[in-house]
């Protein structure tokens, strides 16, 4: 077996959803634009060909009756992984989601469950403006009964997308179509990363940086250019939004005694919020202090605009998190 | 019908065209980046259902908008402006292709949400209901928007109501990469206005004359408080889902077989109309030429105003959240 085998993003789970479906018959993909050779990347290229019309299912654009034929499949011992390939048509998918398939063990007093993977892809940039671009993770990590992973890179989504259709509970998938291009070493066979386990990406003393999705490259860029002024952070990927990995943050934090939050979402209300509420309760009872306020590095509150000009400045990259890097540190 | 009433479906159709084809280079150049669904080879769907409307009426649009705005009236330069993302555009450069707005010809506004503008339209509808003021409202969707529950809710709700909404079904074959055949039942369309007992009608969408006789229908209805209309337009887009690709078999997007493309291309709704002013004797050659330099001009010098106007500055990111 090649160690350093190497696939883009999008292959990971194209190799992920391919080698879950050969080693168990209840996996299938549903969802609109799965034969598609351009609607979600490269993602399920192949998949039509080796398995057939009948696991590998392209639907009318039914979000809302999909996502519960999704979850009803799912009951009764299939493994449905079902795609939007745009994560803002997911709002008409949130009864069947929410409602629905997180609900249901509780509801049903345990007897009952919904092993669904809903795997939303955010596509935004391009001056798509504001019903193209959403990420809304923090809507579905606020209800009981969902778990959120939110891979950046593409060991992590092979390994994220394996554990998220074994789970015996719904789990939501999103991942950014910005991270499609990024390219590392993925192991051939199938293997899991762990739901709730995050990862240090870098060692550091100054500041802890903790960054989701897209900014996680964005994150080590920014690491890069404080090093070379002599300032040291440390990265870490919470890989999962829900449930948090906080003994990894927690520790790391504890180090530094700095934090950025770097999301890319709305600033208000939002999963960086969360993480910061527990940070701050944390240290309080724990009586050590912070160096500094925690620092967000979020979207504003205000839609996606379409032009570019504003499209720049709304969405933050390495030069965002270096500048609230340096904020918590006075410099 | 008389010649100026006839020139001006002709005027707006070949707008519609020239506009959405000066797009291709600029799109193909980077020089514009919000996605454009171009409506070229559906204008007369468009111009036939907004020549059967009254100023006052209301015209809600989905992602593929640019044909509707146009075709109620909206302002040429502020659509390529938007279409540029520039703050002289329509919705000020935040919206782009798929969010275009003309309050002031009340083309009420697109979006790309499949199916999230119908049962706006029948709010419009409502409104106009409950303010007793003559006005009816029309929506335009595609085929694909027929696989969202809201299409039925929205029906059911109108029909409930008696309200006058036209529901204008522009059937292109195409739910984005998926023939129609794939996404529904072989019952055609416009049947699923029946269980509702909304009036519905199929009709050659290619042809702008019978689009406008079947909207002139359905406005009247409409009017005369008789309830919702649904008309299934048969059209087909000549260019693909997205952009000026053209989603052709064997090529990069692989969907649609050359031959389907070249036979629709042969009913061609502009070109088709061209045919029927001209042996009809209603233009001559001359005639149409000068029609089509002065549109050619007018598009032209459209595309230089929002190529020149300015962008939206960083300073107004936050401008228009709220009030």
């Amino acid at each position: 077996m090649s160690s350093n085998r190497k696939l883009k993003f999008g292959l990971a789970i194209n190799e992920a959803l391919r080698q879950l479906m050969e080693s168990d018959p209840a996996v299938f993909v549903i969802g609109q634009g799965v034969k598609s050779p351009w609607y979600v990347g490269n993602t399920c290229n192949g998949l039509i060909q080796e398995f057939g019309e009948e696991r590998v299912i392209d639907t009318p654009i039914s979000e809302n009756a999909m996502s519960g034929v999704a979850a009803g499949s799912a009951m009764n011992g299939l493994k449905p992984v079902m795609n939007y390939p745009r994560l803002d048509f997911m709002f008409y998918a949130l009864d069947a989601i929410i409602n629905g398939a997180a609900n249901w063990r509780y509801m049903a007093g345990g007897n009952s469950n919904v092993p669904a993977v809903f795997w939303g892809i955010i596509n935004r940039g391009g001056e798509q403006a504001a019903q193209h671009s959403q990420a809304i993770q923090a809507i579905f990590a606020h209800a009981p009964g969902l778990k959120v992973v939110m891979p950046s890179g593409p060991y992590d989504a092979k390994g994220l997308l394996v554990s998220a259709v074994r789970d015996a509970d719904p789990v939501v998938f999103l991942d950014d179509r910005w991270l499609y291009g990024l390219e590392e070493e993925v192991p051939e066979e199938l293997y899991e990363v762990p739901i709730g386990k995050g990862k240090l990406l870098r060692n550091g003393s100054d500041a802890t940086v903790v960054a989701i999705s897209y900014l996680v490259p964005e994150a080590l860029k920014a690491a890069e250019i404080l090093a070379k002024e002599g300032i040291d952070i440390e990265v870490i990927d919470p890989r999962t939004i829900k449930p948090l990995d906080m003994p990894l943050i927690l520790g790391s934090v504890k180090k530094t005694g700095r934090l950025v939050i770097a999301e890319g979402a709305w600033q208000s209300f939002g999963v960086s919020s969360e993480i910061a509420c527990r940070v701050y309760t944390h240290v309080y009872t724990k009586v050590y202090t912070l160096k500094a306020p925690i620092e967000k590095v979020c979207l504003p509150d205000c839609p996606a605009p379409a032009s570019r000009s504003l499209e720049a400045a709304y969405y933050p990259k390495a030069e965002q998190i270096v500048a609230a890097v340096k904020k918590t540190m006075s410099l | 019908m008389e010649k100026s009433f006839l020139e001006n479906l002709y005027r707006k159709m070949l707008t519609i065209r020239l506009a959405e084809e000066c797009l291709i280079d600029p799109i193909l150049k980077g020089e514009v980046k919000t996605p454009c669904h171009l409506y070229t080879g559906q204008e007369a769907s468009a111009v036939g259902v907004c020549a059967a409307l009254e100023s006052g009426d209301q015209v809600f649009s989905n992602h593929r908008g640019h044909g509707h705005y146009l075709a109620k009236g909206g302002d040429l330069n502020r659509m390529l402006a938007e279409i540029y993302t520039k703050e002289t555009g329509c919705s000020r450069g935040r919206g782009g292709s798929m969010h275009l707005m003309a309050r002031d010809c009340n083309f009420m506004g697109s979006a790309p949400i499949i199916s999230q503008t119908v049962a706006m339209a029948v709010g419009a509808a409502l409104a106009d209901s409950i303010k007793k003021n003559g006005q009816i409202a029309a929506t335009f969707f595609g085929d694909g928007a027929a696989g969202e529950g809201i299409i039925y809710e929205s029906l059911n709700f109108a029909a409930l109501k008696c309200l006058p909404v036209i529901f204008v079904c522009e059937n292109n074959l195409y739910s984005t990469h998926l023939h129609i055949r794939e996404c529904r039942p072989g019952i055609p369309l416009y049947k699923i206005a029946e269980p509702f007992g909304i009036a519905a009608a199929q009709v050659g969408g290619n042809d702008i004359l019978k689009v406008y006789e079947a909207a002139k229908i359905a406005a009247k209805h409409c009017r005369a408080g008789l309830g919702p209309y649904f008309i299934e337009s048969l059209t087909y887009r000549m260019r693909g889902h997205v952009g000026p690709d053209d989603n052709i078999q064997g090529q990069h997007t692989d969907i649609r077989p050359q031959a389907e493309v070249d036979e629709w291309r042969a009913k061609d709704p502009v070109m088709r109309f061209e045919k029927y002013l001209l042996e009809n004797k209603i233009f001559d050659k001359d005639e149409l030429e000068t029609v089509k330099q002065e549109i050619t001009e007018k598009v032209k010098k459209a595309q230089e105003y929002a190529i020149d106007s300015p962008r939206p500055v960083v300073s107004d990111l936050q401008k228009h959240v709220f009030e």
